[in-house]
């Protein structure tokens, strides 16, 4: 039963692409669904067994690698932790292929598109049940070969194919980090499965083991929580590998709601509370963790301040929170973090789902400059994207407020630097997340009209397939918080049995409840303070001016991508053309190689036939000079005489005929 | 009497030499090739019947007999070869003789 959880998606997805010339538009949309339906009904009973009952389910399937004392099996691995990730992986996923029914409806490649959602399903499936680092690593691409696909889904559209490039490539650095770190592990433990190296793990960080590459010596436990690091950073969008995220908003919404803000991104958040026993005996590492979590959460709230199209603001919405998830990890706080990431799954999904609906209504308007109104045209729209918007600021009693909260409380009772850093930016983080929520919210639904007379009169609200996943996300945004907070984050709760590990010395939940209550009211003062605040600007616009140069710099996202373009992209490219494609291959290694070769040959019969001159006495000529020197030294062999005295010189003579070779001639 | 035979068959083979030359730094005719393949054999020739005197052996005589009736017949062949030629091309320049070339 478990693995069918994981291979239902799969078939889905290659009968519903692969048969989708017989099966029909329909066939295909039906299988699919269908399909991670009941996966996600398989996973509700997966986590009532192992999640509240308390087992662990470890599949071992067949042997993939076997050489030596290294073994590599594909396996499922079922524990709390990727009960969770299967809940909200198949229950996003079901929303979303259920939602792109009717939102990709009549377009001609509408069964690919069901199909690549149902493949990427999979991928992720993989990656959060696998049980050992390579498994993870082939979900981890195959996560990222996915997102390419849907990102670039309307494949003749010039920015999409951009956008689509710059997903995988900035993904692929990532890629390489984890890729450093897994083949590190290999090194030393001989063993990639989790449970040998987390088992293993207490033991070498006792040792203080060395890993020296190219004549540096590293501690191999930073090493390898670093390269980890840089792959989540790859994957979560994190400052510096950051600047695919807003421009995979290229790709249709249903994409934008299942792989950027639900299961994707959050897959460098389930690497990091995956691997927490190696990253707890790592403190200093912990430390970067958390200010660049909290560097990307303050970065991208700014950033999303002052975007225009509606999905870039919950693009930056997204790699905010993510900021906030990965802070929490570096606070060695996985299950807050884990709970945050499952919260934001569903109001993240529904905040994407009713942008696709807006988008749906004014036929494919993005720019917030150009709605308005749409409270009166959209009722059912409008209230789940306030409920979504409500749930992502933290409003009380609402779910983000019990997951977010908590990170920020959490942040302030480690009194280190780096947690009140993080605490400081989380804050601000909050004021502008409510900021620019409000923002959405009123230039899309409260101002006055803003568009064309043509579109407001045809826009319609969602039809039904559009709205049921809309009301399920909403329930979910609601409750779910509330009902699941003592599971994940309660003290004592015994959910996580062995699979987060937190070191004594790093526990901060006990610190987290006996703040003052001025200290954890002030995350809610800020957010009171941003929703009022956009609210207040955006409903009086013109009592406000701000400088022009702060409004370029936050616009153009702090720069990152124009300084990435200049000073990374334009020299590769570069270089990539004039030194290693003109000079070394095209020049060094074919004149080494085919064209000089060629060309040498050319050159050298060429003087080589001017010997043949087609006199006959210069023929006589050769003939008597060969007989008579060869058997003149056969004579002188045979007499004691031997060819000593031209035998040094032989070469020379040899290179100067070669050198003849290659003089001009002017002749014909 | 103690002869020098050093001398006679440096003659000769100086003899055969400028048959040799001739063919090969000829430019003017055909005629000269036929002219110099004449020398050789007649160095060649000498150096039969000075051998024959030094190994006191008869068949260096004999043989250069036989060498003389073959420059004979040869050169009367060459000689005919060279009169169609002319017929055909009208001159016996030695510098058109390039087919070969290439």
């Amino acid at each position: 039963m478990y693995l069918s959880i994981v291979l239902l998606p799969l078939i889905g997805s290659l009968l519903g692409g692969f048969g989708g010339y017989w099966v029909g538009t329909v066939g295909s949309q039906i299988l699919t669904t269908t399909s991670v339906f009941l996966s996600f009904c398989l996973s509700l009973i997966a986590f009532k067994h192992i999640g509240l009952d308390g087992n662990v389910a470890h599949l071992i399937l067949w042997e993939w690698m076997d050489s030596g004392m290294f073994q590599c099996n594909w396996g499922v691995y079922l524990d709390s932790v990727t009960v969770v990730m299967l809940l909200v992986v198949t229950g996003v996923s079901s929303c979303v292929h259920f939602y792109s029914i009717e939102y990709m409806r009549g377009d001609p490649h509408h069964p690919r598109f069901m199909s690549y959602l149902s493949l990427f399903t999979f991928f992720m499936l993989i990656l959060v049940t696998a049980d050992n680092f390579i498994q993870l690593f082939v979900g981890w691409e195959g996560v990222g070969l996915c997102s390419y696909l849907l990102i670039n889904f309307w494949f003749t559209r010039i920015e999409a194919n951009k956008a689509a490039m710059k997903a995988i490539l900035v993904n692929r650095i990532g890629d390489f980090g984890i890729t450093l770190a897994m083949l590190a592990i290999f090194n030393v433990y001989e063993a990639v499965d989790f449970a040998t190296v987390f088992a293993v793990t207490p033991v070498l960080a006792e040792q203080g083991i060395i890993v020296t590459v190219f004549d540096t010596q590293f501690s191999l436990l930073q090493f390898i929580t670093i390269f980890l690091f840089v792959g989540a950073v790859g994957k979560s969008a994190q400052i510096g590998l950051h600047t695919w995220l807003p421009d995979a908003m290229e790709g249709p919404t249903p994409v934008s709601a299942l792989i950027h803000a639900a299961t994707m991104v959050t897959a460098g958040v389930f690497l990091l509370i995956r691997t927490s026993p190696i990253f707890e005996y790592v403190p200093e590492i912990l430390v970067y963790v958390t200010l660049i979590g909290a560097l990307t959460a303050f970065f991208a709230a700014t950033a999303g301040l002052v975007q225009f199209d509606l999905k870039k603001v919950v693009a930056y919405s997204t790699c905010s929170q993510l900021g906030y998830m990965i802070f929490a990890c570096g606070l060695s706080c996985y299950s807050v973090s884990l709970f945050h990431l499952y919260n934001h799954a569903f109001f993240k999904a529904l905040l994407f789902l009713s942008c696709g609906s807006v988008i749906h209504a004014l036929q494919d308007e993005q720019d917030m400059r150009k709605m308005g109104g749409l409270i009166s045209f959209l009722p059912l729209t409008s209230v789940m994207f306030l409920i979504g918007s409500l749930a992502l600021m933290g409003f009380p009693f609402l779910t983000g407020f019990y997951s977010k909260d908590v990170i920020i409380e959490v942040a302030y009772a480690k009194f280190t630097f780096d947690g009140t850093f993080a605490h400081w930016l989380g804050c601000l983080s909050a004021c502008f997340t409510a900021f620019y929520s409000m923002r959405l919210f009123y230039l899309t639904f409260l101002q006055k009209p803003n568009g064309p007379k043509g579109v407001l009169e045809k826009a319609h609200d969602c039809p039904p397939f559009m709205a049921i996943p809309l009301m399920v996300l909403a329930i979910a945004s609601i409750f779910i918080g509330y009902i699941s907070r003592d599971m994940f984050i309660g003290l004592g709760t015994d959910f996580f049995q062995n699979s987060l590990v937190t070191l004594p010395n790093h526990v901060l939940y006990v610190d987290s409840e006996f703040l003052p209550i001025h200290i954890k009211l002030i995350p809610l003062f800020f957010t009171l303070f941003g929703a009022l605040s956009g609210f207040i600007v955006y409903n009086f616009p013109a009592m406000f001016t701000t400088s022009r140069g702060l409004f370029i710099f936050l616009n153009q996202k702090w720069h990152w991508d124009n300084i990435y373009n200049a000073y990374v992209s334009r020299p590769i490219l570069y270089i990539g053309y004039h030194y290693t494609f003109l000079t070394a291959d095209r020049g060094f290694i074919e004149i080494l190689g085919p064209t000089g070769m060629v060309r040498g040959m050319k050159r050298i019969t060429e003087r080589l036939k001017e010997y043949h001159t087609g006199y006959l006495f210069h023929y006589t000529f050769v003939l008597t000079l060969a007989l008579s020197i060869s058997f003149g030294m056969i004579y002188s062999s045979m007499n004691g005489v031997s060819t000593g005295m031209i035998d040094p010189f032989l070469p020379y003579i040899f290179f100067g005929i070669f050198l003849s070779t290659l003089t001009k001639r002017n002749q014909g | 009497m103690v002869i020098d035979f050093t001398l006679f068959f440096t003659f000769a083979i100086l003899l055969f030499g400028i048959g040799l030359w001739g063919i090969i730094l000829n430019r003017k005719n055909l005629l000269f090739i036929i002219m110099s393949i004449e020398l050789m054999l007649l160095a060649i020739n000498f150096e039969f019947l000075f051998f024959s005197v030094v190994i006191d052996d008869f068949m260096g005589q004999v043989f250069s007999l036989f060498v003389l009736t073959v420059a004979a017949a040869e050169a009367s062949i060459g000689l005919a070869i060279l009169v169609i030629y002319y017929r055909l091309h009208g001159n016996i320049a030695v510098t058109s003789l390039n087919a070969l070339k290439g």
